[in-house]
């Protein structure tokens, strides 16, 4: 089994609603970027999503375009986020890791090469934006060694293919909340509960809701009828710039930590 | 690879041209593009849609545009025959109008009313702004930072036509990143917008529609070649940024075997600088802005800033068609240098009173050199994909001149 499926599961029998903080990896400082990992854990996260920074990030607004130019400009690489990962499995062999992001950074590393080292490094599944589940034939090598493919469904996905993917899911499915880009703020609980529902009761995976997820009132509102939050925009904001490995602690714990007891307060 | 019967077989359903184009996008946007797709192929063999756009062609864009015998520029040169397809005399001044023409009706069609483009040298920006206007929509254009700066005519020439111009100042501030924004907007306002893209790449259905609404450019100009010369020319040639006005001239003698094609990338300050934007001649295969195509990145897979002196074929990657013909060895793909394209440029205005775009200038580069291989009773074809004016500030502000 693998940790992601494992974290699902006792979430489910805890009764819990899942913590997935997003983090682009090496920002806001690539030599605190495990202690960062560790941070998210120490302070909820049931489920860390890496951001590997790429040029080129079609899908995301502006906060995360700029993680990633700031990453970029340090001069983190895949090879950077794979050594992180492994760094941070030395102390924690539990939390499930997924890396988010885009296709052609792991089409050059090379799909044989990524999927193995992946694993070695102690990854547990990727979600790429730009790979649908029409062009993830090539995957085909990830999947084999081992990592689950994270698929997303958006509000616009028509019925025929949402219950493909309901069918293809692993891992868990992730369901962006409106039509946009990450970063906005546009989230409307009631549009999409009824739509989760559906999903949640056809999916052969559990669904995560991220895309407008700010703070605790928005959590606790998703996790109604959600099996996972995902935060991301508001905590890479809220990282932006800080120097130290305390104060990134510091950070994390002061932004996750309402967000942790609200999603627990039943 | 395998033998290839018809090229015009491609691409198959998916979009793929052999093992580039597809669909590489979020998964919000694989709703709209299915609709697109579905909305075009219906379109596409619709004879009332075929007749409204022939009628735009002629009476709004002024089609068709002559291939014109560049005689003195030809004697210059020593070499075979150069023969110009002269897109420089559209409406708006450049090939790009072919496709936006087209895409406005398809938007038209579907009911929507909005239209978003990006631009790099402005042309396609103009061109969009132009159609957006005729029709009445509203018209917003994603700008580089640095080609807004570099272009600045077509900013203003799209703001007169009722556009409104927004800079890109994320990653390099150039096409690329236009791009990028142009899609985030599309992301964010399905359910109103129509986003015209300007060259032969994105996702699926992109490559292919763009390409057949340029693919006038090549069946306009066999036909006056048969007529006018009685036979094929010897070998195409066409500056290649996105690879539109490119993909344009050589669709319909792609199964033309004896016809050589040759696509002439920016190489910038030189290939072996690293400051150029030769996709195809310098890159490797990778995945960008929705296709699987050739790109320019590094190590890591990061995209990497390209240059030239024109802002049209700035760009990292390339229309995964042309990859397709790269690798499958019936078209090839060759660096013009900067300073070879101005040298062109020059040489065509003072031969031939004509002054082409920069980024036309590569082709013409380029055709110079072909001429020069084939006997006196050649024929080199070459693209003239639009006209310099836009070009002007750029080109003075570079040999030291103030306008
Ligand atoms: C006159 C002209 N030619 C060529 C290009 C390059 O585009 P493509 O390669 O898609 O033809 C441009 C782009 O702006 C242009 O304005």
């Amino acid at each position: 089994m693998n940790r992601i499926d494992r974290r699902f599961a006792a979430l489910k029998s805890a009764g819990r609603t899942g913590l997935i903080p997003f983090v682009t990896a090496g920002d806001p400082a690539p030599e605190h970027a495990v202690a960062l990992m560790h941070a998210l854990v120490e302070s909820g996260a049931d489920l860390i999503e890496l951001g590997v920074p790429f040029s080129d990030p079609m899908a995301d607004g502006p906060v995360i375009q700029h993680a990633s130019e700031r990453a970029i400009a340090k001069g983190v690489g895949l090879a950077d986020v794979l050594g992180w990962v492994a760094e941070f499995r030395r102390r924690d062999v539990d939390t499930p890791v997924v890396l988010m992001g885009y296709l052609n950074p792991i089409e050059i590393h090379g799909y044989v090469r990524f999927g193995e080292e992946a694993v070695q490094a102690g990854v547990d599944g990727v979600l790429l934006v730009d790979c649908p589940l029409e062009e993830s034939a090539v995957l085909a090598p990830l999947r084999d060694a081992g990592l689950r493919q994270i698929l997303l469904a958006a509000p616009t996905t028509a019925p025929e293919r949402l219950a493909n993917l309901c069918k293809a899911a692993e891992g868990f499915l992730y369901y962006v909340s409106f039509a946009g880009i990450t970063g906005a703020a546009r989230l409307s609980t009631t549009d999409i509960a009824a739509r989760v529902a559906d999903i949640r009761s056809h999916a052969n995976a559990p669904v995560a809701v991220g895309f407008g997820v700010r703070d605790a009132g928005s959590a606790k509102a998703i996790a109604g009828f959600a099996d996972a939050v995902v935060i991301g925009s508001a905590l890479v904001e809220r990282l932006e710039g800080v120097a130290s490995a305390t104060e990134v602690a510091d950070r994390v714990l002061g932004f996750l930590a309402p967000i942790r007891s609200a999603l627990d307060a039943g | 690879m395998q033998e290839i019967r018809d090229f015009h077989a491609f691409p198959d359903a998916q979009g793929r041209f052999g093992q580039f184009g597809g669909s590489y996008v979020a998964e919000t946007l694989m709703a709209p593009l299915a609709e697109l797709t579905e909305a075009y192929l219906r379109l596409r063999d619709d004879p009332a849609f075929i007749a409204e756009l022939d009628r735009d062609l002629t009476n709004y864009v002024g089609r068709p545009s002559p291939v014109y015998f560049a005689e003195r520029l030809t004697r210059h040169v020593g070499g075979a025959r150069i023969l110009l397809k002269r897109e420089d005399l559209n409406h708006t001044g450049a090939h790009k109008i072919n496709n936006t023409v087209g895409q406005a009706l398809v938007a038209r069609h579907m009911g929507k009313t909005r239209i978003i483009a990006e631009t790099g040298a402005g042309q396609h920006g103009v061109a969009s702004a132009t159609v957006a206007a005729r029709l009445g929509l509203q018209c917003v254009v994603y700008m580089g930072a640095v080609d807004i700066e570099r272009q600045k005519i077509n900013v203003y020439r799209m703001k007169l036509l009722g556009a409104e111009v927004v800079p890109v100042t994320s990653g390099s501030k150039t096409l690329k990143d236009a791009l990028n924004e142009a899609m985030r907007d599309w992301v964010t306002n399905v359910a109103d917008t129509f986003y015209i893209i300007g060259t032969v790449a994105g996702p699926h259905p992109y490559p292919l529609m763009v390409r057949d609404f340029n693919a006038i450019v090549g069946r306009e100009a066999r036909a006056q070649l048969l007529d006018q010369y009685g036979r094929l020319p010897d070998v195409l040639t066409a500056c290649v940024g996105g690879g539109s006005n490119a993909m344009g001239l050589f669709h319909a003698f792609l199964n033309d075997r004896g016809v050589r094609i040759v696509g002439a990338e920016a190489a910038g300050e030189g290939i072996a600088t690293g400051h150029h934007a030769a996709s195809l001649a310098a890159g490797r295969p990778g995945v960008l802005h929705g296709n699987r195509t050739y790109v320019l990145c590094d190590d890591d897979g990061q995209i990497t800033e390209t240059h030239s002196i024109s802002a049209g074929l700035d760009y990292p990657g390339v229309g995964p068609e042309h990859a397709f013909l790269k690798d499958a060895g019936r078209a090839e793909y060759v660096g013009v240098t900067d300073d070879e394209a101005l040298a062109a440029f020059h040489l065509l205005c003072r031969t031939e009173g004509i002054l082409p775009a920069l980024e036309s200038s590569h082709a013409v580069a380029q055709a110079i050199k072909l001429a020069r291989e084939y006997p006196k009773d050649g024929i080199v074809l070459c693209n003239l994909s639009g006209r310099g004016d836009k070009d002007v500030h750029t080109i003075a502000a570079r040999e030291g001149v103030t306008v």
